[in-house]
């Protein structure tokens, strides 16, 4: 009985959001209109979780029989999720409220999304770790589909169910083949019995299974296919929470298993992974020049990112360690910020969403076109913003691993990135035209919205902050 | 290295041609005495009537996701119940906390009129 209360106090933040998860769930059901209700109380049980772990960043201890490792690793990526949540949330309300669907259970599977994605992020067990991914996955099915009347939304639902079905087969498959060749699931286990079973063909099938299953959910080439379309159709919103929460929970995965529990640096699997990153990058990058819908886009840049991402993963050093963590917190912020604005030009019948109905927006709202400005410079990679420094850190362990051709990859296609990013602030600031926001957004939105571009350029000039967060679980 | 993964290889082979013997085998060897009574769709005894292929309504999906949903919940609790013994106040805390979740989720689909058919 006391391992068990000292297990649940150790996982708080945990606990408390899915606490907080199971009240709006009763508020929402206690009676109609009580949407704005759920609302607030998700918001809260978000800010709570992230501060609860901000709290526990400094221990790392394993609870529930060595199943989940709280604290340190998994408190970062908690409070990369929470904000992730949080931000979400914010930008949901005005969204729904402009559309007129406002319903409490929208909150709810935001909440219950981001608590999957903290279990896969403390997971230290496959098993947990598919049940986190399941978690998170089911809720964002019916999220993307949520707008059930809209024929884009239903297509983009049907495409996500259906292609991630079929990943959970993999992702299980290579689970049993793991647990086939080493006799358990833990990480311990496994990272203890790597060196014996790495060059066994049955291991190297499993952990190609999991590397399919993961380049899916982080949609990287070539099983990316389905991350345009199903951001298209996503209330944009959520889309914005895909591309940053998910993708977050995915490395925060990817990471725990292929640089916890295998030690893959120089194997043939690290091989994969940068051959995997080499074409997201390239792929990424060279088919966003053609689209002309923004979240679109947005989509194949973050197939590019999800590639940059994966060079750190292959280094499999501390430094890519180091750098996917910074990488992620910074481009969760800049990728909000984004789909912020855009959530706000966007009309009710899907309109408003390419690059030549942004002509003039500086002299309409030249506040709005400024922030958009900021966090498309961010993505590019473009100094003082955060984002250079996420592409200076994995590119900077790309190298230090050998891995010179996959860095020069990446800061060419960094470059090809450079013309469709500001071909939109080229149209914002120099093309004649009247683009505006529908409605002035949403006092909170604004205001969240202003704080990430704030700390996207804090932390661009100040890296360190983020940095040093991670010096302490990471051992360096 | 490659020759590593010829049982793997001969595995797939083996599945994939163990699937197609075992029907072929029942088509050829079995005797086919086909009677109308015998190709008519089997609806539990009942008399077929009209054609199975229209649209119904949605409802029974909703009912049949309901019903999964708390057939699992059952059939945790039968392992549950036969270790229930070993596994002391902590089985006893962990399945009333999973149970309060599940009624948490009854509670709300009854509001929501998810269990009443009009």
């Amino acid at each position: 009985m006391e391992t068990l209360v000292a297990d649940i106090w150790r996982s708080t933040p945990l606990v408390l959001l899915t606490l907080v998860g199971l009240i709006a769930l009763l508020v929402e059901g206690s009676g109609k209109g009580r949407a704005a209700a759920v609302y607030w109380i998700s918001l809260v049980g978000t800010i709570a979780s992230f501060v609860l772990s901000f709290l526990s960043l400094n221990t790392e201890e394993a609870a529930f029989n060595d199943m989940i490792l709280q604290g340190g690793y998994a408190a970062f990526f908690g409070m990369i999720f929470t904000a992730s949540a949080f931000g979400t949330l914010i930008l949901s309300r005005s969204y729904l409220r402009r559309l007129h669907t406002e319903r409490g259970e929208f909150y709810v599977l935001i909440v219950f999304a981001a608590i999957g994605m903290m279990l896969m992020a403390s997971a230290i067990d496959l098993i947990i770790l598919f049940l986190g991914i399941e978690v998170m996955s089911i809720c964002l099915y019916v999220l993307v589909g949520f707008l059930r009347t809209k024929l884009t939304a239903n297509e983009s639902a049907l495409k996500y169910f259906l292609l991630g079905a079929f990943t959970t087969g993999f992702l299980l498959y290579g689970i049993a083949l793991i647990y086939g060749t080493v006799g358990s699931t833990s990480f311990r286990a496994i990272s203890a019995a790597f060196p014996a079973v790495s060059n066994q063909p049955l291991f190297l099938l499993g952990a190609a299974m999991l590397v399919i299953a993961f380049s899916f959910k982080v949609a990287a080439v070539p099983f990316h296919m389905w991350a345009p379309d199903v951001y298209e159709g996503a209330p944009t919103p959520i889309t914005a929470f895909m591309s940053t929460g998910t993708k977050a929970a995915a490395f925060a995965a990817f990471v725990g298993v292929f640089l916890g529990a295998f030690q893959i640096a120089g194997s043939k699997l690290s091989e994969v992974i940068a051959l995997a990153a080499a074409a997201s990058m390239i792929i990424g990058n060279v088919v966003a020049i053609s689209q002309s819908n923004l979240k679109r886009m947005l989509a194949y840049s973050s197939i590019a990112h999800a590639g940059y991402m994966l060079s750190g993963i292959s280094a499999a050093n501390r430094e890519g360690e180091t750098g996917i963590l910074f990488y992620l917190a910074t481009y969760t912020l800049m990728n909000l910020g984004a789909f912020g604005v855009l959530s706000w030009v966007e009309q009710k019948d899907d309109t408003k969403l390419t690059f030549d109905d942004y002509a003039g927006f500086s002299a309409q709202q030249p506040f709005l076109a400024a922030l958009l400005s900021i966090f498309l410079f961010s993505l590019a990679g473009i100094p003082p913003f955060a984002g250079f420094f996420g592409k200076y850190y994995v590119f900077l362990a790309a190298v230090k691993a050998d891995l010179t051709w996959l860095a020069i990859i990446g800061v060419l296609t960094s470059v090809v990135s450079v013309y469709y990013y500001l071909r939109l602030v080229m149209m914002m600031y120099f093309q004649p035209g009247g683009a505006t926001v529908e409605e002035p957004p949403a006092q909170m939105a604004f205001i969240a919205v202003t704080c990430a571009a704030i700390l996207v350029v804090l932390f661009g000039i100040y890296p360190s902050l983020i940095v040093d967060l991670t010096k302490e679980f990471l051992n360096i | 290295m490659l020759e590593h993964y010829l049982p793997i290889f001969m595995m797939i082979l083996g599945g994939v041609l163990f699937g197609i013997v075992m029907v072929k085998l029942n088509e050829w060897l079995g005797p086919r005495r086909p009677t109308e009574e015998k190709l008519t769709t089997y609806e539990s005894g009942m008399e077929p009537v009209r054609t199975a292929r229209e649209r119904f309504s949605v409802k029974f999906y909703m009912v049949a996701v309901l019903f999964i949903l708390f057939d699992i919940e059952v059939v945790f609790m039968y392992p549950w119940a036969v270790a229930f013994r070993e596994l002391g106040i902590i089985g006893f805390v962990s399945m009333t906390v999973f149970i309060l979740i599940l009624l948490i989720g009854l509670f709300y689909v009854w509001r929501k009129g998810a269990l009443e058919w009009d």
